[in-house]
């Protein structure tokens, strides 16, 4: 695959996550309500769902340890892909690494001997 | 397609927890196995583990004004075989559930179902069946990683919906709250999936494609070149 079919799909991911910005417009704030909040996590409209369709039921069961604040949640998150992307980065720049390599062996003309 | 903590009724918690438990002990088998038999393909494991710990941070906007993540199991299910990815997915929703209070031991059972086995699964089927019908490495990745994020999406809100019935419509109208939360919320993040994960796969084949060669994917490859 050409490196423009790469970049045009990468560029595709990042519309894709734009795109929902102006796509989706904030209700008008109705007096008295509570203000609307956009792009929050599906996981907790869920459980609001929940509560919807069950009022009676209670979580029987508390998070042994909850990030003490949204800024240590987000912390924890960007390391858990740190993590992640940094050993796929490692990965890939071995094989690059490696293929150069390969290839400067096999140019060279003294190895030819 | 966290459900989170203390969310899930007791049985349910227990019930997806003994059906997830096979699958683990199954995956954990197979990558022994695997290792034992190509060492080499351990890095690559590690790759398939690093990819979905990466997705699966990602919250991303969705055209429903909600965020949700990928999960990113399809890579190593390709790899390694669905059940491969049962273990790997435990070790990532653990971490979440532990650390984060993203998901819970409750209903880890539930969550490692639903994104760790039905996922992978799903999206190993598709790939052999688009495969089947001649679609290329490509297309052929591109479905499965896509829709086995989707299918995760739909099996939480089968959960929920089993969980938690309407008073009114039963299950049938719980599942379609529940989808209308988590299934359309995902259909652009599982095409984002779909495609990183094709472009991992163009890297892992460019650069990487005597271990691919090993992991059965030769043909593909001299197909492509």
């Amino acid at each position: 695959m050409s490196k423009s079919k790469n970049l045009m799909m990468l560029l595709m991911v990042v519309v894709l996550a734009i795109i929902p910005f102006w796509m989706v417009q904030k209700p008008e704030a109705i007096d008295g309500a509570p203000e609307i909040k956009l792009f929050g996590g599906s996981d907790d409209k869920a459980k609001d769902m929940i509560g919807e369709i069950a009022p009676d039921y209670k979580p029987w069961f508390e998070p042994l340890l909850e990030p003490a604040s949204e800024e240590i949640a987000s912390l924890l998150f960007a390391l858990q892909a740190a993590i992640g992307a940094g050993f796929i980065g490692y990965f890939i720049g071995v094989g690059v690494t490696r293929e150069r390599m390969l290839k400067e062996k096999l140019g060279s003309p003294t190895r030819k001997l | 397609m966290h459900i989170m903590e203390g969310f899930l009724p007791v049985e349910h918690a227990i019930g997806w927890s003994v059906a997830s438990l096979p699958f683990v002990a199954w995956g954990i088998s197979s990558i022994k196995k695997q290792i034992a038999h190509n060492p080499e393909q351990r890095m690559l494991l590690g790759v398939g583990t690093a990819f979905a710990f990466v997705l699966s941070a990602l919250k991303l906007p969705s055209v429903t004004g909600s965020c949700s993540h990928p999960t990113g199991t399809g890579l190593g299910a390709l790899l390694f075989g669905p059940a491969a990815m049962a273990p790997v997915g435990l070790v990532v929703l653990l971490f979440q559930a532990l650390l984060l209070a993203h998901g819970g031991l409750t209903t880890l059972g539930a969550n490692v179902f639903s994104m760790a086995i039905v996922g992978p699964f799903v999206a190993w089927g598709i790939y052999k069946i688009a495969r089947m019908l001649g679609a290329s490495l490509a297309v052929g990745v591109f479905f499965a990683a896509c829709l086995g994020d989707l299918m995760t999406y739909v099996t939480t809100s089968v959960q929920l919906a089993l969980a938690f019935p309407d008073p009114v419509g039963g299950f049938a109208a719980s599942l379609a709250k529940f989808a209308g939360i988590f299934a359309i919320t995902q259909i652009p993040l599982a095409i984002s999936e779909g495609l990183l994960t094709v472009l991992i796969f163009n890297a892992l084949a460019r650069f990487n494609p005597k271990e691919l060669r090993e992991m059965g994917f030769a043909r593909e490859l001299e197909a492509q070149s």
